[in-house]
């Protein structure tokens, strides 16, 4: 389990570096690139826990479409360069972050996870594919995100139609 | 799986998963294919650049290069050694990381696409049971690199380039995916070599309207002419490689015939029935398949004029994707309604159907129309 436990501190650090850029750096557009890289670090770990169509689907959703998204919205707007100065909540905002990660670390380190014994499944889609639209699955969530997108996206029409 | 997770567990899982005859433990099959997809892909590329210069010189009613060696056989390889020894310019105003990391970002993913193709039967790097997702998913990579050049260039030709890029790309992409799904649902695996395996009778005959819809969006993702409006030269110079020249541009152009390559060894495993065929070695009908792909592929590009971006993203929109949809609807139909019927009724009634489709579509439907709108 060497080679796994170095993919994971390899990927966790460029991770974690990654996501601290995108919040430190002043230039917008290389901070949607440093959200890119952090996007593919997550789908690396996918990978290591044997979760291969969720890192391929992480791969295409977030960086194939969601960043470059980002980058599209980044590009129609001014002044990338100069960033986006702090306002007069910096000092709250970094407090209330604090405060989030303490919980959360408190929560991720006191939780007694239950860890499977079992090999890993494979392949994994079958098992994936009747977990999400067989008998007892999760076919109701499956349909709500869909219905929920639509509706994001008729909003979106609706917001930009002209009167 | 086995590509990026070494651990013991799954290099004896690839073991079991590998042909009985073949020679060599994990690491000697990894470092044997590497070089074999660097060996395949570096002088393929080099073919293609020759057969697409002569063909389009055929197409144009002109010669094209025929000087350097016999045929102007070595045309790309001074082609090559010219661009190596050119200076590298960056410009003053631009982002000088973005704009030196954007080549390398992308060209590495479209050299990644080759690890799951298979040359033979089993013959490939990694036999990834999500094979065909990866593909989708690591080719959406290429245009973040795209999208750098544009931006680390400052220049707004570029910009324009790389804007243009984002809007197909992303609009082709829905159509070029859910003509994939019907290839699926009837070979009932993600996995390359099964979806190889699958195919009796050459999925084409059984998908027309699928490999049609794959086709015309692969062209448009990978910018092909017909829809090369990024590096349109009439209306934005080069588009998004404007500002560079000498080895980044080689990537540039190099990125340019793999992502052509990559779509054909695609088709070729999807449609075409991959390496399987009669009498000749497997590695060899691969060959002829992806050189045939290819040689379509030109074709379309000498014969049709590039489409306004109004026009295509329209074409994308109000044509491909409806057809996509109902050719999933119809696929999972058949799918499930005559699993077991005849290859020929269910080749002849797929044609027809496809054949009704374009014509209905082709009726209702106009491109533009003389009136510009984004």
């Amino acid at each position: 389990m060497m080679g796994l436990d170095i993919a994971f501190w390899v990927l966790a650090i460029i991770g974690i570096a990654a996501a601290l850029a995108v919040v430190l750096l002043r230039d917008v557009f290389r901070a949607a690139l440093s959200l890119i890289l952090c996007f593919l670090t997550v789908a690396g770990i996918y990978v290591t826990l044997s979760a291969d169509f969720l890192a391929a689907v992480q791969v295409l959703i977030y960086v194939g479409a969601i960043s470059v998204l980002i980058i599209l919205a980044i590009m129609l707007t001014r002044e990338v360069q100069r960033g986006s100065p702090s306002g007069k909540l910096r000092i709250p905002a970094f407090v209330v972050a604090i405060l989030f990660l303490g919980v959360v670390s408190f929560a991720l380190i006191n939780t007694p996870w239950q860890i499977s014994q079992l090999p890993p499944l494979e392949p994994t889609t079958a098992a994936l594919a009747v977990k999400l639209f067989g008998e007892g699955g999760f076919i109701l969530a499956v349909e709500i995100a869909a219905v929920l997108l639509l509706a994001a996206i008729l909003g979106a029409v609706v917001l930009v139609r002209e009167k | 799986m086995a590509i990026f997770n070494p651990s013991f567990s799954s290099v004896n899982h690839y073991l079991e998963t590998l042909p009985p005859d073949w020679p060599g433990g994990f690491w000697l099959h990894w470092g044997i294919f590497v070089v074999i997809i660097f060996a395949f892909v570096m002088p393929m590329i080099m073919a293609f650049i020759y057969f697409e210069r002569r063909g389009l010189g055929r197409f144009q009613v002109r010669l094209g290069p025929n000087r350097v060696g016999p045929f102007g056989i070595l045309q790309p390889v001074a082609d090559a050694i010219k661009v190596l020894i050119k200076e590298d310019i960056v410009p003053a105003k631009g982002d000088k990381w973005v704009h030196w990391l954007a080549p390398v970002v992308a060209f590495v993913p479209a050299l990644m696409i080759f690890a799951v193709v298979p040359f033979g039967d089993g013959a490939l790097l990694a036999d990834l049971n999500i094979g065909i997702l990866y593909v989708v998913a690591i080719s959406s990579i290429s245009v973040v690199g795209i999208f750098m050049a544009g931006w680390g260039s400052n220049n707004k030709y570029s910009l324009i380039g790389a804007m243009r890029t984002v809007a197909q790309v992303i609009s082709y992409e829905i159509p070029l995916v859910l003509s994939i799904l019907g290839v699926v649902l009837i070979s009932g695996s993600l996995s390359m070599n099964k979806i190889v395996e699958a195919q009796t009778i050459p999925f084409i005959l059984l998908q027309p309207l699928g490999f049609l819809i794959y086709f015309l969006a692969a062209c448009a993702e990978i910018n092909r002419t017909p829809f090369d409006l990024l590096e349109a030269e009439s209306e934005i110079v080069a588009g998004f490689h404007i500002e560079y020249s000498g080895m980044k541009f080689a990537l540039f152009y190099l990125v340019e015939y793999a992502e052509v390559l990559a779509i054909s060894a695609i088709i070729t495993t999807l449609f075409l029935g991959g390496w399987r065929g009669p009498v000749l070695p497997s590695f060899l009908w691969f060959l002829i398949k992806v050189f045939g792909v290819f040689f379509l592929i030109f074709w379309v590009r000498s014969t049709i004029p590039r489409l306004r971006i109004d026009q295509v993203m329209a074409f994308a929109w109000k044509c491909l994707l409806p057809l996509a949809l109902l050719n999933l609807l119809i696929t999972g139909i058949e799918v499930i309604v005559l699993p077991e019927a005849l290859p020929w009724p269910i080749i002849f009634l797929n044609l027809a159907i496809m054949a009704v489709l374009v014509v209905l579509w082709s009726k209702f439907f106009r491109l533009g129309g003389g009136r510009v709108e984004v």
